[in-house]
Protein backbone atom coordinates (compact mmCIF):
# COMPACT_ATOMS: atom_id res chain seq x y z
CA UNK A 1 0.00 0.00 0.00
CA UNK A 2 3.10 2.64 0.86
CA UNK A 3 4.76 1.61 -2.33
CA UNK A 4 1.82 2.20 -3.99
CA UNK A 5 1.09 6.01 -3.22
CA UNK A 6 4.88 6.01 -4.38
CA UNK A 7 3.96 4.79 -7.49
CA UNK A 8 1.16 6.49 -8.39
CA UNK A 9 2.78 9.69 -7.38
CA UNK A 10 5.89 9.35 -9.19
CA UNK A 11 3.55 8.35 -12.13
CA UNK A 12 1.35 11.12 -11.83
CA UNK A 13 4.77 13.08 -11.42
CA UNK A 14 6.04 11.99 -14.80
CA UNK A 15 2.39 12.54 -16.47
CA UNK A 16 2.39 16.31 -15.40
CA UNK A 17 6.24 16.85 -16.65
CA UNK A 18 5.27 15.11 -20.37
CA UNK A 19 2.23 17.78 -20.35
CA UNK A 20 4.08 20.68 -19.60
CA UNK A 21 5.31 21.21 -22.76
CA UNK A 22 4.75 23.54 -25.99
CA UNK A 23 1.26 22.44 -27.63
CA UNK A 24 1.03 20.93 -30.68
CA UNK A 25 -1.48 24.03 -32.24
CA UNK A 26 -2.45 27.18 -29.80
CA UNK A 27 -5.82 27.54 -31.78
CA UNK A 28 -7.00 23.58 -30.56
CA UNK A 29 -5.77 23.95 -27.42
CA UNK A 30 -7.85 26.91 -26.56
CA UNK A 31 -11.16 25.56 -28.15
CA UNK A 32 -10.39 22.51 -26.02
CA UNK A 33 -9.85 24.49 -23.05
CA UNK A 34 -13.28 26.83 -24.11
CA UNK A 35 -15.23 23.91 -24.09
CA UNK A 36 -14.37 22.72 -21.16
CA UNK A 37 -14.11 26.18 -19.06
CA UNK A 38 -18.07 25.98 -20.44
CA UNK A 39 -18.66 22.41 -19.47
CA UNK A 40 -17.16 23.08 -15.96
CA UNK A 41 -18.26 26.57 -15.28
CA UNK A 42 -21.54 27.01 -17.29
CA UNK A 43 -22.51 23.23 -15.89
CA UNK A 44 -21.84 23.40 -12.77
CA UNK A 45 -23.19 27.23 -11.84
CA UNK A 46 -27.00 25.22 -10.82
CA UNK A 47 -25.74 22.86 -8.71
CA UNK A 48 -23.30 25.55 -7.20
CA UNK A 49 -26.06 28.01 -6.59
CA UNK A 50 -28.43 25.73 -5.47
CA UNK A 51 -25.86 24.21 -2.72
CA UNK A 52 -24.48 27.60 -1.33
CA UNK A 53 -27.94 28.76 -1.12
CA UNK A 54 -29.25 26.45 1.31
CA UNK A 55 -25.71 26.08 3.08
CA UNK A 56 -25.95 29.90 4.14
CA UNK A 57 -29.43 29.20 4.82
CA UNK A 58 -28.81 25.92 7.31
CA UNK A 59 -25.35 28.03 9.14
CA UNK A 60 -28.24 31.33 9.52
CA UNK A 61 -30.60 28.98 11.19
CA UNK A 62 -28.51 26.53 13.15
CA UNK A 63 -26.15 29.39 14.41
CA UNK A 64 -29.49 31.32 15.53
CA UNK A 65 -30.58 28.17 17.30
CA UNK A 66 -26.99 28.14 19.35
CA UNK A 67 -26.77 32.24 20.17
CA UNK A 68 -30.61 31.12 21.70
CA UNK A 69 -31.12 33.59 24.72
CA UNK A 70 -26.65 34.19 25.21
CA UNK A 71 -25.39 37.47 25.17
CA UNK A 72 -24.53 37.17 22.11
CA UNK A 73 -25.81 39.92 19.98
CA UNK A 74 -28.35 38.71 16.93
CA UNK A 75 -26.56 40.37 14.47
CA UNK A 76 -23.64 38.05 15.12
CA UNK A 77 -25.36 35.99 12.17
CA UNK A 78 -24.75 38.31 10.02
CA UNK A 79 -21.08 37.74 10.74
CA UNK A 80 -21.29 34.09 11.06
CA UNK A 81 -22.81 33.15 8.07
CA UNK A 82 -20.18 35.40 5.90
CA UNK A 83 -17.09 34.38 7.17
CA UNK A 84 -17.67 30.79 7.78
CA UNK A 85 -19.09 30.46 3.65
CA UNK A 86 -16.00 32.55 2.36
CA UNK A 87 -13.35 30.68 4.74
CA UNK A 88 -14.67 27.08 4.46
CA UNK A 89 -17.86 26.59 3.15
CA UNK A 90 -17.74 28.38 -0.23
CA UNK A 91 -14.46 26.99 -1.34
CA UNK A 92 -14.31 23.06 0.31
CA UNK A 93 -17.88 22.66 -0.30
CA UNK A 94 -18.15 23.74 -3.94
CA UNK A 95 -14.95 21.82 -4.68
CA UNK A 96 -16.28 18.55 -2.41
CA UNK A 97 -19.23 19.07 -5.33
CA UNK A 98 -17.24 19.32 -8.39
CA UNK A 99 -15.21 16.35 -7.55
CA UNK A 100 -18.66 14.68 -7.68
CA UNK A 101 -19.68 16.63 -10.77
CA UNK A 102 -16.68 17.43 -12.67
CA UNK A 103 -14.33 14.75 -11.56
CA UNK A 104 -15.87 12.36 -11.91
CA UNK A 105 -16.70 13.23 -15.22
CA UNK A 106 -13.17 13.91 -16.67
CA UNK A 107 -11.88 10.61 -15.12
CA UNK A 108 -14.90 8.91 -17.16
CA UNK A 109 -14.53 11.02 -20.60
CA UNK A 110 -10.29 10.46 -20.71
CA UNK A 111 -10.59 6.89 -19.61
CA UNK A 112 -13.23 6.47 -22.17
CA UNK A 113 -11.13 7.90 -24.69
CA UNK A 114 -8.18 5.65 -23.32
CA UNK A 115 -10.46 2.35 -23.80
CA UNK A 116 -11.46 3.13 -27.10
CA UNK A 117 -8.04 3.74 -28.20
CA UNK A 118 -8.70 7.30 -29.10
CA UNK A 119 -5.79 8.21 -27.00
CA UNK A 120 -3.68 6.12 -29.10
CA UNK A 121 -4.76 7.28 -32.27
CA UNK A 122 -4.01 10.51 -31.32
CA UNK A 123 -0.82 9.63 -29.99
CA UNK A 124 0.25 8.05 -33.42
CA UNK A 125 -1.14 11.30 -35.30
CA UNK A 126 2.17 12.85 -33.47
CA UNK A 127 -0.31 14.30 -30.52
CA UNK A 128 0.97 15.08 -26.95
CA UNK A 129 -1.93 13.28 -25.16
CA UNK A 130 -1.00 13.99 -21.89
CA UNK A 131 -0.83 17.61 -22.70
CA UNK A 132 -3.81 17.83 -25.02
CA UNK A 133 -5.90 15.70 -22.10
CA UNK A 134 -4.74 17.44 -18.85
CA UNK A 135 -3.51 21.46 -19.63
CA UNK A 136 -7.17 22.23 -21.43
CA UNK A 137 -8.61 21.34 -18.56
CA UNK A 138 -6.46 22.45 -15.84
CA UNK A 139 -6.21 25.76 -17.18
CA UNK A 140 -10.28 25.58 -17.53
CA UNK A 141 -10.72 24.72 -13.80
CA UNK A 142 -7.89 27.30 -12.44
CA UNK A 143 -9.76 29.77 -14.17
CA UNK A 144 -13.23 28.83 -13.51
CA UNK A 145 -13.26 27.00 -10.19
CA UNK A 146 -12.57 30.55 -8.57
CA UNK A 147 -15.09 32.03 -10.05
CA UNK A 148 -17.78 29.73 -9.17
CA UNK A 149 -16.30 30.14 -5.59
CA UNK A 150 -16.62 33.44 -5.32
CA UNK A 151 -19.87 33.11 -6.66
CA UNK A 152 -21.18 30.18 -3.85
CA UNK A 153 -20.25 32.99 -1.54
CA UNK A 154 -22.41 35.43 -2.32
CA UNK A 155 -25.20 33.28 -2.66
CA UNK A 156 -24.40 31.96 0.90
CA UNK A 157 -24.74 35.02 2.33
CA UNK A 158 -27.73 35.06 0.42
CA UNK A 159 -28.70 32.14 1.95
CA UNK A 160 -28.38 33.22 5.05
CA UNK A 161 -29.97 36.62 4.79
CA UNK A 162 -33.41 34.42 3.07
CA UNK A 163 -33.45 32.11 6.22
CA UNK A 164 -33.21 34.66 8.41
CA UNK A 165 -34.56 37.86 7.61
CA UNK A 166 -37.99 36.99 5.99
CA UNK A 167 -38.53 34.03 9.06
CA UNK A 168 -38.20 36.81 11.38
CA UNK A 169 -35.24 35.75 13.19
CA UNK A 170 -33.36 39.06 12.84
CA UNK A 171 -34.31 42.34 11.01
CA UNK A 172 -32.39 43.73 7.56
CA UNK A 173 -30.98 46.00 9.09
CA UNK A 174 -28.91 43.56 11.87
CA UNK A 175 -28.16 40.91 9.09
CA UNK A 176 -26.64 43.77 7.15
CA UNK A 177 -24.97 45.40 9.98
CA UNK A 178 -23.50 41.68 10.94
CA UNK A 179 -22.14 40.91 7.60
CA UNK A 180 -20.56 44.24 7.40
CA UNK A 181 -18.49 43.74 10.42
CA UNK A 182 -15.41 42.72 11.38
CA UNK A 183 -14.12 42.16 7.88
CA UNK A 184 -11.01 40.56 6.77
CA UNK A 185 -10.38 40.75 3.53
CA UNK A 186 -7.17 38.16 4.33
CA UNK A 187 -9.93 35.78 4.92
CA UNK A 188 -10.78 36.37 0.66
CA UNK A 189 -7.29 35.65 0.10
CA UNK A 190 -7.62 32.15 2.18
CA UNK A 191 -10.61 31.27 -0.09
CA UNK A 192 -9.13 31.81 -3.02
CA UNK A 193 -5.75 29.99 -2.09
CA UNK A 194 -7.90 27.11 -1.16
CA UNK A 195 -10.24 26.93 -4.43
CA UNK A 196 -6.85 27.18 -6.64
CA UNK A 197 -5.39 24.22 -4.35
CA UNK A 198 -8.68 22.29 -4.82
CA UNK A 199 -9.06 22.74 -8.72
CA UNK A 200 -5.83 21.57 -8.84
CA UNK A 201 -6.20 18.80 -7.14
CA UNK A 202 -9.53 17.61 -8.51
CA UNK A 203 -8.26 18.32 -12.37
CA UNK A 204 -5.46 16.55 -11.96
CA UNK A 205 -6.56 13.31 -9.97
CA UNK A 206 -9.76 12.83 -11.62
CA UNK A 207 -7.35 13.15 -15.25
CA UNK A 208 -4.73 11.00 -13.73
CA UNK A 209 -7.14 8.37 -12.71
CA UNK A 210 -8.73 8.61 -16.37
CA UNK A 211 -5.65 8.55 -18.26
CA UNK A 212 -4.38 5.44 -16.92
CA UNK A 213 -7.22 3.08 -17.20
CA UNK A 214 -7.17 -0.57 -18.43
CA UNK A 215 -9.73 -3.05 -19.55
CA UNK A 216 -13.11 -2.76 -19.18
CA UNK A 217 -16.63 -1.31 -17.85
CA UNK A 218 -16.17 -2.29 -14.11
CA UNK A 219 -12.59 -0.67 -14.16
CA UNK A 220 -13.57 2.51 -15.95
CA UNK A 221 -16.31 2.71 -13.37
CA UNK A 222 -13.95 2.65 -10.36
CA UNK A 223 -11.59 4.98 -11.90
CA UNK A 224 -14.67 7.33 -11.72
CA UNK A 225 -15.32 6.50 -8.65
CA UNK A 226 -11.58 6.55 -7.10
CA UNK A 227 -11.78 10.18 -9.11
CA UNK A 228 -14.39 11.01 -6.57
CA UNK A 229 -13.00 9.64 -3.74
CA UNK A 230 -9.49 10.17 -3.53
CA UNK A 231 -10.18 14.32 -4.65
CA UNK A 232 -12.78 14.63 -1.61
CA UNK A 233 -9.65 13.28 0.51
CA UNK A 234 -7.16 15.30 -0.77
CA UNK A 235 -9.32 18.46 -0.57
CA UNK A 236 -10.23 17.92 2.84
CA UNK A 237 -6.48 16.98 4.06
CA UNK A 238 -4.96 20.00 2.20
CA UNK A 239 -8.06 22.09 3.29
CA UNK A 240 -6.62 21.27 7.19
CA UNK A 241 -3.04 21.79 5.69
CA UNK A 242 -4.19 25.40 4.45
CA UNK A 243 -5.99 26.44 7.80
CA UNK A 244 -2.79 24.93 9.24
CA UNK A 245 -0.58 27.61 7.73
CA UNK A 246 -2.92 30.52 6.75
CA UNK A 247 -4.14 30.93 9.91
CA UNK B 1 10.89 0.44 -45.78
CA UNK B 2 10.48 -0.76 -41.93
CA UNK B 3 12.69 -3.39 -40.49
CA UNK B 4 12.08 -5.31 -37.64
CA UNK B 5 14.84 -6.99 -35.54
CA UNK B 6 14.41 -10.03 -33.38
CA UNK B 7 11.59 -8.61 -31.76
CA UNK B 8 10.22 -10.33 -28.88
CA UNK B 9 7.55 -9.18 -26.40
CA UNK B 10 6.16 -10.58 -23.16
CA UNK B 11 3.14 -9.43 -21.26
CA UNK B 12 4.15 -10.71 -17.63
CA UNK B 13 5.42 -14.26 -18.01
CA UNK B 14 3.49 -14.53 -21.63
CA UNK B 15 5.83 -14.47 -24.44
CA UNK B 16 3.60 -13.28 -27.35
CA UNK B 17 6.16 -12.58 -29.76
CA UNK B 18 9.55 -14.94 -30.10
CA UNK B 19 11.69 -13.04 -31.52
CA UNK B 20 10.57 -11.97 -34.87
CA UNK B 21 12.73 -10.51 -38.25
CA UNK B 22 11.35 -8.70 -40.86
CA UNK B 23 11.73 -6.36 -43.33
CA UNK B 24 8.64 -4.42 -44.79
CA UNK B 25 8.98 -2.77 -48.23
CA UNK B 26 8.10 0.25 -49.48
CA UNK B 27 5.38 0.61 -52.28
CA UNK B 28 4.14 -2.64 -51.32
CA UNK B 29 1.07 -4.19 -49.46
CA UNK B 30 3.10 -6.02 -46.51
CA UNK B 31 0.22 -7.87 -45.25
CA UNK B 32 0.83 -10.02 -41.45
CA UNK B 33 -1.31 -12.82 -41.45
CA UNK B 34 -1.98 -15.45 -38.43
CA UNK B 35 -4.67 -17.05 -36.36
CA UNK B 36 -7.01 -14.81 -33.90
CA UNK B 37 -4.53 -14.08 -30.78
CA UNK B 38 -1.24 -14.62 -32.98
CA UNK B 39 0.39 -11.34 -32.28
CA UNK B 40 -0.42 -9.36 -34.96
CA UNK B 41 -1.70 -6.32 -33.24
CA UNK B 42 0.65 -6.45 -30.76
CA UNK B 43 3.39 -6.65 -33.27
CA UNK B 44 1.60 -3.94 -35.36
CA UNK B 45 1.67 -1.51 -32.05
CA UNK B 46 5.20 -2.26 -31.39
CA UNK B 47 5.80 -1.54 -35.12
CA UNK B 48 4.33 2.16 -34.51
CA UNK B 49 5.84 2.25 -31.03
CA UNK B 50 2.62 2.38 -28.87
CA UNK B 51 4.22 -0.85 -27.21
CA UNK B 52 8.12 -1.38 -26.47
CA UNK B 53 9.21 -4.52 -27.65
CA UNK B 54 10.70 -6.27 -24.62
CA UNK B 55 14.14 -6.98 -26.98
CA UNK B 56 14.75 -5.78 -30.33
CA UNK B 57 14.52 -2.79 -32.57
CA UNK B 58 12.10 -1.13 -35.08
CA UNK B 59 14.14 0.44 -38.06
CA UNK B 60 11.97 2.98 -40.02
CA UNK B 61 14.96 3.74 -42.63
CA UNK B 62 18.12 4.28 -40.63
CA UNK B 63 16.25 5.32 -37.49
CA UNK B 64 15.90 3.40 -35.03
CA UNK B 65 12.68 4.21 -33.17
CA UNK B 66 12.87 2.12 -29.94
CA UNK B 67 16.14 4.65 -29.27
CA UNK B 68 13.97 7.69 -29.81
CA UNK B 69 12.98 10.61 -27.47
CA UNK B 70 9.26 11.41 -26.88
CA UNK B 71 10.18 14.71 -29.39
CA UNK B 72 12.12 12.71 -32.11
CA UNK B 73 9.09 10.10 -31.99
CA UNK B 74 6.61 12.67 -32.15
CA UNK B 75 8.50 13.92 -35.79
CA UNK B 76 8.23 10.47 -37.34
CA UNK B 77 4.46 10.19 -36.25
CA UNK B 78 3.62 13.07 -38.70
CA UNK B 79 4.81 10.58 -40.95
CA UNK B 80 2.71 7.28 -39.88
CA UNK B 81 -1.28 6.97 -40.55
CA UNK B 82 -2.80 4.07 -38.81
CA UNK B 83 -6.41 2.40 -38.92
CA UNK B 84 -6.95 0.59 -35.39
CA UNK B 85 -9.09 -2.75 -35.08
CA UNK B 86 -11.91 -0.90 -33.10
CA UNK B 87 -11.62 2.21 -35.50
CA UNK B 88 -11.27 4.57 -32.79
CA UNK B 89 -13.13 7.17 -34.35
CA UNK B 90 -13.53 10.15 -32.07
CA UNK B 91 -16.87 9.61 -31.34
CA UNK B 92 -18.41 13.06 -30.22
CA UNK B 93 -17.25 14.53 -33.72
CA UNK B 94 -18.80 14.34 -36.78
CA UNK B 95 -17.20 12.08 -39.61
CA UNK B 96 -15.53 15.56 -41.28
CA UNK B 97 -14.04 16.93 -37.96
CA UNK B 98 -12.59 13.48 -37.54
CA UNK B 99 -10.70 13.15 -41.00
CA UNK B 100 -9.83 17.33 -40.20
CA UNK B 101 -8.33 16.45 -36.58
CA UNK B 102 -5.09 15.98 -38.10
CA UNK B 103 -4.94 18.64 -40.12
CA UNK B 104 -6.19 20.94 -37.26
CA UNK B 105 -3.61 20.42 -35.06
CA UNK B 106 -0.65 19.63 -37.68
CA UNK B 107 -0.91 21.84 -40.92
CA UNK B 108 -0.70 25.38 -41.38
CA UNK B 109 -3.86 25.13 -44.15
CA UNK B 110 -6.15 27.91 -44.45
CA UNK B 111 -10.04 26.49 -43.92
CA UNK B 112 -11.19 26.59 -47.19
CA UNK B 113 -7.56 24.38 -48.08
CA UNK B 114 -8.12 21.84 -45.06
CA UNK B 115 -11.85 21.04 -46.45
CA UNK B 116 -10.40 20.61 -49.54
CA UNK B 117 -8.48 18.39 -48.38
CA UNK B 118 -10.76 16.15 -46.25
CA UNK B 119 -13.62 16.55 -49.05
CA UNK B 120 -10.72 15.26 -51.19
CA UNK B 121 -10.00 11.97 -48.99
CA UNK B 122 -13.63 11.22 -47.94
CA UNK B 123 -13.89 10.99 -51.70
CA UNK B 124 -11.01 8.63 -52.32
CA UNK B 125 -12.88 6.23 -49.28
CA UNK B 126 -16.15 6.44 -51.67
CA UNK B 127 -18.06 8.22 -48.97
CA UNK B 128 -19.42 11.80 -50.04
CA UNK B 129 -21.97 12.79 -48.48
CA UNK B 130 -21.49 11.57 -44.80
CA UNK B 131 -19.65 14.63 -43.57
CA UNK B 132 -22.13 15.51 -40.90
CA UNK B 133 -22.77 12.62 -39.70
CA UNK B 134 -21.26 10.75 -36.25
CA UNK B 135 -19.75 7.76 -36.31
CA UNK B 136 -22.27 6.17 -34.25
CA UNK B 137 -25.15 7.12 -36.79
CA UNK B 138 -22.62 5.23 -40.07
CA UNK B 139 -22.36 1.81 -40.80
CA UNK B 140 -19.29 -0.51 -39.53
CA UNK B 141 -17.98 -0.60 -43.39
CA UNK B 142 -18.28 3.15 -43.70
CA UNK B 143 -16.62 3.23 -39.88
CA UNK B 144 -13.70 1.84 -41.49
CA UNK B 145 -13.55 3.81 -44.68
CA UNK B 146 -13.94 7.12 -42.59
CA UNK B 147 -10.54 5.65 -40.03
CA UNK B 148 -8.69 5.22 -43.36
CA UNK B 149 -9.75 8.90 -44.68
CA UNK B 150 -8.57 10.02 -41.14
CA UNK B 151 -4.90 7.77 -41.24
CA UNK B 152 -4.12 8.93 -44.68
CA UNK B 153 -5.07 13.02 -44.44
CA UNK B 154 -1.60 14.14 -44.24
CA UNK B 155 -0.12 11.87 -46.60
CA UNK B 156 1.53 9.38 -44.47
CA UNK B 157 4.57 7.61 -45.98
CA UNK B 158 3.84 5.16 -43.79
CA UNK B 159 0.43 3.48 -43.50
CA UNK B 160 -0.79 0.93 -40.89
CA UNK B 161 -3.85 -1.38 -40.81
CA UNK B 162 -5.65 -3.29 -38.16
CA UNK B 163 -7.75 -5.56 -39.82
CA UNK B 164 -9.19 -3.47 -42.23
CA UNK B 165 -12.10 -5.68 -43.27
CA UNK B 166 -13.29 -7.50 -40.26
CA UNK B 167 -16.87 -7.66 -40.23
CA UNK B 168 -17.21 -6.35 -43.53
CA UNK B 169 -19.15 -8.69 -46.59
CA UNK B 170 -16.89 -9.69 -49.23
CA UNK B 171 -17.58 -7.09 -51.32
CA UNK B 172 -17.30 -4.14 -49.08
CA UNK B 173 -14.05 -5.83 -47.89
CA UNK B 174 -12.79 -6.16 -51.38
CA UNK B 175 -13.47 -2.59 -52.23
CA UNK B 176 -11.40 -1.49 -48.93
CA UNK B 177 -8.51 -3.82 -50.16
CA UNK B 178 -8.10 -1.91 -53.32
CA UNK B 179 -8.40 1.24 -52.10
CA UNK B 180 -5.98 0.63 -49.16
CA UNK B 181 -3.71 -0.75 -51.78
CA UNK B 182 -4.06 1.99 -54.66
CA UNK B 183 -3.25 4.41 -51.85
CA UNK B 184 0.30 2.32 -51.74
CA UNK B 185 0.96 2.13 -55.22
CA UNK B 186 0.10 5.63 -55.37
CA UNK B 187 1.68 7.08 -53.35
CA UNK B 188 4.68 4.19 -53.01
CA UNK B 189 4.40 4.46 -49.20
CA UNK B 190 5.04 1.59 -46.76
CA UNK B 191 1.84 -0.26 -45.98
CA UNK B 192 1.37 -2.90 -43.29
CA UNK B 193 -2.09 -4.54 -42.82
CA UNK B 194 -3.26 -7.55 -40.10
CA UNK B 195 -5.61 -9.45 -41.76
CA UNK B 196 -6.71 -13.12 -41.57
CA UNK B 197 -9.19 -12.45 -44.86
CA UNK B 198 -8.08 -14.92 -47.20
CA UNK B 199 -9.48 -12.38 -50.15
CA UNK B 200 -6.73 -10.19 -49.26
CA UNK B 201 -4.09 -11.96 -49.09
CA UNK B 202 -4.68 -13.50 -52.50
CA UNK B 203 -5.31 -9.95 -53.79
CA UNK B 204 -3.09 -7.53 -52.39
CA UNK B 205 -0.67 -9.48 -50.62
CA UNK B 206 2.56 -8.35 -52.30
CA UNK B 207 4.56 -9.41 -49.29
CA UNK B 208 2.79 -11.80 -46.48
CA UNK B 209 4.38 -12.30 -43.13
CA UNK B 210 2.59 -15.43 -41.43
CA UNK B 211 2.69 -14.96 -37.75
CA UNK B 212 1.65 -18.54 -35.52
CA UNK B 213 1.70 -18.36 -31.73
CA UNK B 214 4.28 -15.51 -31.78
CA UNK B 215 6.97 -16.82 -34.31
CA UNK B 216 7.52 -16.13 -37.44
CA UNK B 217 6.37 -18.93 -39.79
CA UNK B 218 6.15 -18.14 -43.34
CA UNK B 219 7.31 -15.18 -45.60
CA UNK B 220 6.35 -14.76 -49.11
CA UNK B 221 4.37 -13.22 -51.50
CA UNK B 222 0.49 -14.17 -52.87
CA UNK B 223 1.89 -16.16 -56.32
CA UNK B 224 3.63 -18.34 -53.43
CA UNK B 225 1.27 -19.02 -51.22
CA UNK B 226 -0.12 -21.83 -53.71
CA UNK B 227 2.85 -23.35 -54.26
CA UNK B 228 4.44 -23.34 -50.37
CA UNK B 229 4.40 -26.81 -48.51
CA UNK B 230 4.56 -24.99 -45.61
CA UNK B 231 1.47 -26.80 -43.68
CA UNK B 232 0.84 -24.62 -40.57
CA UNK B 233 0.03 -21.59 -43.57
CA UNK B 234 -2.06 -24.27 -45.69
CA UNK B 235 -4.15 -25.14 -42.67
CA UNK B 236 -4.50 -21.74 -41.95
CA UNK B 237 -5.27 -20.38 -45.60
CA UNK B 238 -7.32 -23.18 -46.56
CA UNK B 239 -9.00 -23.67 -43.46
CA UNK B 240 -12.62 -25.19 -44.93
CA UNK B 241 -13.10 -28.10 -46.94
CA UNK B 242 -14.43 -25.91 -49.91
CA UNK B 243 -11.33 -24.05 -50.23
CA UNK B 244 -9.31 -27.07 -50.04
CA UNK B 245 -10.96 -28.34 -53.12
CA UNK B 246 -10.26 -24.94 -54.94
CA UNK B 247 -6.59 -25.09 -54.02
CA UNK B 248 -6.68 -28.51 -55.38
CA UNK B 249 -8.49 -27.58 -58.90
CA UNK B 250 -6.09 -24.57 -58.81
CA UNK B 251 -3.00 -26.86 -58.86
CA UNK B 252 -3.96 -29.74 -61.01
CA UNK B 253 -4.73 -27.09 -63.73
N1 LIG C 1 -2.04 -5.31 -23.37
C1 LIG C 1 -1.90 -6.65 -23.24
N2 LIG C 1 -1.62 -7.21 -22.05
C2 LIG C 1 -1.46 -8.53 -21.91
N3 LIG C 1 -1.58 -9.41 -22.91
C3 LIG C 1 -1.86 -8.94 -24.12
C4 LIG C 1 -2.04 -7.54 -24.36
N4 LIG C 1 -2.31 -7.35 -25.67
C5 LIG C 1 -2.31 -8.58 -26.22
N5 LIG C 1 -2.03 -9.53 -25.31
C6 LIG C 1 -1.92 -10.97 -25.58
O1 LIG C 1 -1.14 -11.15 -26.72
C7 LIG C 1 -1.65 -12.19 -27.55
C8 LIG C 1 -1.76 -11.71 -28.97
O2 LIG C 1 -2.76 -10.73 -29.06
P1 LIG C 1 -3.05 -9.89 -30.36
O3 LIG C 1 -4.06 -8.88 -30.03
O4 LIG C 1 -1.78 -9.42 -30.93
O5 LIG C 1 -3.68 -10.98 -31.30
P2 LIG C 1 -4.11 -10.80 -32.81
O6 LIG C 1 -3.20 -11.66 -33.62
O7 LIG C 1 -4.18 -9.38 -33.17
O8 LIG C 1 -5.55 -11.46 -32.80
P3 LIG C 1 -6.89 -10.99 -33.56
O9 LIG C 1 -6.78 -11.53 -34.95
O10 LIG C 1 -7.94 -11.69 -32.80
O11 LIG C 1 -6.97 -9.51 -33.49
C9 LIG C 1 -2.97 -12.62 -26.94
O12 LIG C 1 -2.77 -13.86 -26.32
C10 LIG C 1 -3.27 -11.58 -25.91
O13 LIG C 1 -3.83 -12.18 -24.77
MG1 LIG D 1 -5.68 -8.03 -33.61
Amino acid sequence: MNLNIFYHFGRFLLLVKQSLTRPENFRMYWNETMRQMNDIGIGSLVIVGLISLFIGAVTAVQFSYQLGDSFVPMYYIGYIVRDSTIIELAPTITCLVLAGKVGSNMAAEIGGMRQKEHIDAMEIMGVNTASYLFLPRLIAALFTIPLLVSLAAFIGVGGGYLASVPTGILSDADFVLGVRSFFEPYNVFIMYVKAFVFAFLLTSVSCYQGYFVKGGSIELGQASTNAVVFSDILILFFDFLIALLLT
Amino acid sequence: MIRADKIKKSFGSAEVLKGISVELEQGKNNLIIGRSGAGKTVFLKILVGLFMPTVGDVWYGDTNICQLNKKELKAIRREVGMLFQGNALFDSMTVEENVRFPLDMFSNMTRGEKQKRVDLCLEQVTLKGSNKKYPGEISGGMQKRVGIARAIVLNPKYLFCDEPNSGLDPKTSITIDELISDITKENNITTVINTHDMNSVMEIGDKIVFLHLGELAWIGSKDEVLESDNELLQDFIFASPFLQKLRNAALNR
